[in-house]
């Protein structure tokens, strides 16, 4: 016995305390020390120059300097702009909700028979494995410059999304709905149509709503790579030192996304 | 008439859950198979309509051999078999009409399910049945708004859309209260008459087993130990069956002495 708790009258402990996560204390300490000493480590020889950085506040003083005040002036092409990644972004989550439906019965292990399940998984972790940017620059060399590499990328940021929650909706779904189906002798599809679609519904709408949300954000990112949309009118406005007018776009950005982010907030409390 | 010789169903590599089961249910009698958690009797019940695939041994209904089945032919031969869970399992986000429709998903071609164009017979069929055990009015309502009671006649209703030529109910009763599960048993026992059917029952209730059903088989282990009229099943009887449980997991023990009192 290493310790022993205090006794009360009865002989009965008076003191507890949690069992730790790591039971063995010279693992539990030697973990800690170790991720401590790899940070100071990884700190210590991170290159930082110095000179650079005080330059670097210099320069971002001059492009605040130059932003302010933003500029409306060519709200034309900033609406344009808009309209282009509203439009990436509706085909992006219609294409990738599709398309996400068939991929996440195929990776639910209850439904899936073992090889379909290898290959809808495969398929999820694929779309998930790479950053939307990384995809767009694909995209944007495999089909040109402009909106529909862009409503590319983010078809397959959908799925990597939508295809696994929804997977991960349909493996907990009630299974004795799926039993009282298949024991009335109803055939595949019918039993999905009416044990599975109704219990992944309303989980299925709030992703969509969701997915549309997000994908308006991504269209942003993916933009400044060269896929459509505002993104792409902020990257060159950006590129021909129209500050002002960077400003306006980013503003303009935040604003819609808080927005839509309201709405789909309001709209998926009222479904679940 | 069913029909069930040598039945024996293993998981795995454990030992069988059913060792080489025998069971005749002829006409329309209610039989209830009693038995402590763990002696088999879900798994028997499930072993007929192949919800759960017997290990070896042979279950004929009416002349089929349902064992020897698969695929288009086990899910006609599905449609014949009636089935009542424990936990409803009706689909809580849909109507209690498409519920009750979905007993004959078995019949209709996908389309017409997949769009809800039910025939007109079955609908005619659905409001009678619906209306026979009193909930024709719920018809629009979805399922999870019922009541317990409600909706085990909506899993009742479904099951008998099937036009079934037998009953399979395991513990009907098990998620409802006292009152409202005698009017189950009740409502089982009659349509049993009405429709000529044999009905299955699964029960841990042995006072409600005793007083609404034809005859009692007691399971133990994955054997049948005990099969006679209700009459027959004493205190000794009782011990048998349920031997190695703790008396007072038996919750019915306190029921069964005053119901034998009224009897005599």
């Amino acid at each position: 016995m290493s310790t022993t708790p205090a006794h009360t009258a009865k002989g009965l402990p008076d003191t507890w305390r949690r069992p730790p996560m790591i039971a063995n204390p010279l693992l539990r300490y030697g973990l800690l020390l170790a991720v401590a000493v790899y940070i100071g480590w990884a700190l210590w020889i991170l290159p930082i120059d110095w000179a650079r950085v005080s330059q670097g506040f210099a320069r971002a003083a001059r492009i605040f300097s130059g932003a302010f005040p933003p500029s409306f002036e060519r709200s034309g092409l900033l609406i344009s702009g808009f309209l282009e990644s509203l439009k990436i972004a509706i085909l992006a989550t219609v294409g990738g909700v599709l398309l996400s439906i068939p991929i996440a019965f195929m990776a639910a292990k209850n439904l899936a028979p073992r090889p379909v399940y290898l290959v809808g998984r495969a398929l999820i972790i694929i779309a998930r494995s790479f950053h939307p940017v990384i995809v767009a620059i694909i995209f944007v060399k495999a089909v040109g410059f402009g909106p529909f590499a862009g409503v590319l990328t983010l078809i397959v940021y959908s799925i990597g999304f939508v295809a696994k929650m929804l997977a991960e909706r349909i493996e907990e779904i009630d299974w004795g709905q799926v039993e009282a189906m298949r024991s009335v002798g109803a055939g595949y599809f019918p039993t999905l149509v009416y044990a599975v679609f109704p219990q992944i519904m309303p989980r299925q709408i709030g992703l969509s709503i969701y997915q549309l949300d997000s994908n308006l954000r991504a269209s942003a990112v993916v933009g400044i790579v060269g896929a459509g949309g505002i993104g792409s009118t902020l990257a060159n406005a950006f590129g021909r030192y129209d500050y002002d007018f960077a400003l306006a776009i980013t503003i303009v950005i935040v604003a819609v996304i808080l927005l839509s982010e309201a709405v789909s907030g309001q709209i998926r409390k009222r479904i679940w | 008439m069913l029909k069930i010789s040598q039945l024996v169903k293993r998981y795995g590599n454990g030992a069988p859950v059913l060792k080489g089961l025998d069971l005749e249910v002829p006409g329309d009698s209610v039989v209830a198979i009693i038995g402590a958690s763990g002696a088999g009797k879900s798994t028997l019940l499930r072993c007929i309509n192949r919800l759960v695939e017997p290990s070896s041994g042979t279950i004929e209904l009416n002349g089929l051999m349902l064992t020897d089945l698969k695929g288009a032919g086990l899910r006609a031969a599905r449609r014949r078999i009636g089935m009542i869970f424990q936990g409803f399992n009706l689909v809580d986000r849909l109507t209690v009409m498409e519920n009750v429709q979905s007993g004959r998903l078995g019949y209709l071609p996908t389309w017409r399910a997949v769009m809800r164009r039910y025939p007109k017979e079955d609908i005619r069929r659905a409001y009678e049945l619906m209306e026979r055990v009193g909930i024709a009015h719920y018809a629009n309502k979805r399922a999870d708004e019922l009541s317990g009671g409600e909706r085990q006649r909506v899993g009742v209703v479904r099951a008998l859309m099937q036009e079934p030529e037998i009953l399979l109910a395991d513990e009907p009763t098990a998620s409802l209260d006292p009152k409202t599960s005698e009017q189950i048993m009740e409502l089982l026992r009659a349509l049993s008459r009405e429709f000529s059917l044999p009905v299955l029952i699964n029960i841990h209730n042995v006072a409600e087993a005793k007083l609404y059903t034809d005859r009692i088989v007691g399971m133990r282990y994955g054997r049948i130990i005990f099969d006679a009229a209700p009459a027959a099943l004493d205190q000794a009887a009782m011990d048998e069956i349920y031997a190695g449980v703790p008396a007072e997991e038996r919750g019915e023990m306190g029921n069964v002495t005053p119901l034998r009192a009224k009897n005599a």
